[in-house]
């Protein structure tokens, strides 16, 4: 069997984000391999250290150039090969799905792995839009997996809690924290990631047309009152917040 | 029409659904809102969710008793294209974000997640939407047929309308699930739910070890009637349930108050809770980045000031 993970590049969590016109700079901002995306990915290379029958694990991202770094990370984590469909286009996920299917039944992929949200556009979608274009069933938020045969069993979290479930290949599978630890790609790994396979493929073959425009961005700052109270007395500090809480929070009687 | 997917769970009508009907109000889209529910036994849910919606279809039915992505998406696009609704709205729970971008793709429509504010601009439907861990809001838009996930707690719940709407009972074509459930665990708290809240109490590593958190966080909540949160290092660390967790990966929440113990205040805990109205922290490290959205903080131990806090609470 084959495993396609995908693969998305996102400005490091305590990257200053700014605004140019009306959408985010991320110019000079440190870009990293989606922190959800990582779990499938390593999730995809523990499932064949498992002994399942993974014949090859490939990694698609779709994006500008710099994207390749994410790619390369995946490449040294131990990936197989990696496919990077080149466009500076920001597209919508559900738009993004169209490729992502394509790309999974020309290279014979019988399971995907992709992060259950997205660290920047805050999405859920992809993995979902995916399933249906295949019309595989999905598992989403999943936190423990196993594969026997083309049988998947694990858990994942629901509304009200979590749930054990059992699903049969093909299928999709949104990862997130508490799935495994990713492995940090080591130096003699980084090299031979260097001669792995990276194929580009044309954007203009999948023939994505977004639906979703943007039209603003705006940096949300709201003033706090940054009120610092002395912590010395306990006694009186806990006094002082009380009041504030009744008196002018009114949250409590 | 607008077809709004009703949630509901024991039996009562959500309040995410009335928050649903404020969105389709506030719009801009024209035409009935018709609210949909989908389950088994769900009589008394299709009469509360006729007091707010021009009609409500019912699909009461064994196949529904309990929810699943791809039989949700079935239903949900049924119904959207026999009613030929333009705007299908469904909840920003879990569930809802998991089986929306299916109708949509089923749909062939735009798909606009997770929306705080809904309006009309032409043809176009505009969505704000927080991205970037909550520090961005962007406004994005769609033509055309647009399935919308509403994110909870972003709209006012709806008053009743005039009149109680019309109550159809429908039959759908569904396929059978997939996904085989083969065991559940229901993560419930005696305490106020998170996302209904008006003050939480969340506790962080710095609270020092389960046993505090107990003490101390659980304590302060009880004694002030509060919700209890946790932060994502906690529940890694297995102190706490995920249930609890309050972040990125975890709930959203914009309580009244929010009471930070022990909590350092990473950006992705941030972003899970930056919306709440007051912010108050405290911390035994002055320079915790908490601290800088707080409005009310206390650079201070949390094993002396919080059972002077709990006791002062109770005088």
């Amino acid at each position: 069997m084959n495993i396609l993970t995908l693969v998305r590049q996102v400005p490091d969590a305590e990257a200053r984000v700014k605004i140019s016109g009306q959408s985010v700079d991320l110019d000079g901002a440190t870009l990293v391999i989606d922190g959800m995306d990582e779990y499938g990915v390593e999730e995809a290379l523990r499932l064949r250290e498992s002994g399942a029958p993974v014949e090859q694990i490939i990694a698609l991202a779709i994006g500008p150039k710099k994207v390749e770094d994410a790619l390369r990370t995946s490449l040294a984590m131990g990936v197989d090969r990696a496919i990077h469909i080149e466009t500076d286009e920001k597209f919508d996920a559900v738009t993004l799905s169209r490729a992502v299917a394509q790309v999974a039944q020309a290279e014979n992929v019988t399971l995907i792995l992709v992060g259950g949200q997205e660290a920047d556009w805050d999405s859920q979608a992809l993995g979902a839009a995916s399933a249906e274009r295949l019309g595989w069933p999905q598992l989403t938020w999943t936190n423990e997996l196993k594969l026997d045969g083309d049988t998947l069993t694990g858990r994942h979290d629901v509304d009200d809690g979590n749930e054990s479930f059992s699903a049969t290949l093909p299928a999709v599978v949104t990862t997130q924290q508490g799935l495994n630890e990713p492995r940090y790609p080591t130096l003699p790994n980084i090299m031979k990631a260097k001669k792995k396979e990276l194929r580009k493929d044309d954007p203009a073959t999948y023939q994505l047309q977004g639906r979703v425009r943007t039209v603003n961005a705006e940096i949300q700052t709201r003033a706090r009152l940054n009120k610092m109270i002395d912590g010395k007395d306990a006694q009186a500090a806990a006094q002082q917040l009380l009041e504030l809480l009744r008196n002018e929070a009114k949250v409590i009687a | 029409m607008i077809l709004i997917v009703a949630e509901h769970t024991a039996g009562k009508l959500a309040k995410a659904t009335l928050e649903m009907v404020t969105a389709a109000r506030e719009s801009g889209r024209e035409g009935p809102i018709t609210l949909l529910v989908l389950g088994q036994n769900v009589a008394a849910v299709a009469t509360e969710a006729a007091a707010v919606a021009d009609q409500v279809l019912v699909a009461d039915l064994p196949q529904l008793a309990t929810y699943n992505a791809e039989v949700w998406a079935a239903a949900t696009t049924q119904i959207a294209q026999e009613g030929e609704a333009h705007t299908v709205i469904i909840g920003g729970s879990r569930s809802g974000r998991e089986y929306a971008p299916r109708v949509a793709v089923k749909l062939d429509a735009a798909y606009l997640e997770d929306a705080t504010r809904l309006s009309s601009n032409g043809a176009a439907l505009q969505a704000q939407r927080y991205t970037y861990l909550a520090r961005v809001t962007e406004t994005v838009e769609a033509d055309g047929l647009v399935v919308v996930t509403v994110k909870p707690g972003s709209f006012a719940p709806a008053a009743p309308a005039g009149a109680a709407g019309e109550q159809y009972d429908v039959d759908l074509t569904l396929p059978a699930p997939r996904v085989q459930v083969t065991g559940k665990s229901v993560e419930k708290s005696s305490r106020v739910a998170l996302t209904e809240a008006d003050v939480i109490v969340t506790g962080g590593r710095g609270v020092g070890s389960p046993e505090n958190f107990a003490k101390y966080v659980e304590g302060l909540a009880d004694s002030i009637g509060a919700g209890v949160g946790a932060t994502r290092a906690v529940v890694d660390a297995g102190w706490r349930p995920y249930a609890e967790q309050v972040g990125q990966t975890g709930k959203t929440v914009q309580p009244k108050a929010y009471i930070a113990l022990g909590v350092s205040g990473a950006v992705q805990h941030l972003s899970g809770m930056g919306k709440s109205k007051n912010i108050i922290a405290i911390n035994k490290d002055a320079e915790a980045p908490i601290f800088k959205v707080a409005d009310y903080g206390i650079v201070g131990d949390v094993n002396e000031i919080v059972p002077a806090l709990i006791e002062a609470s109770r005088k």
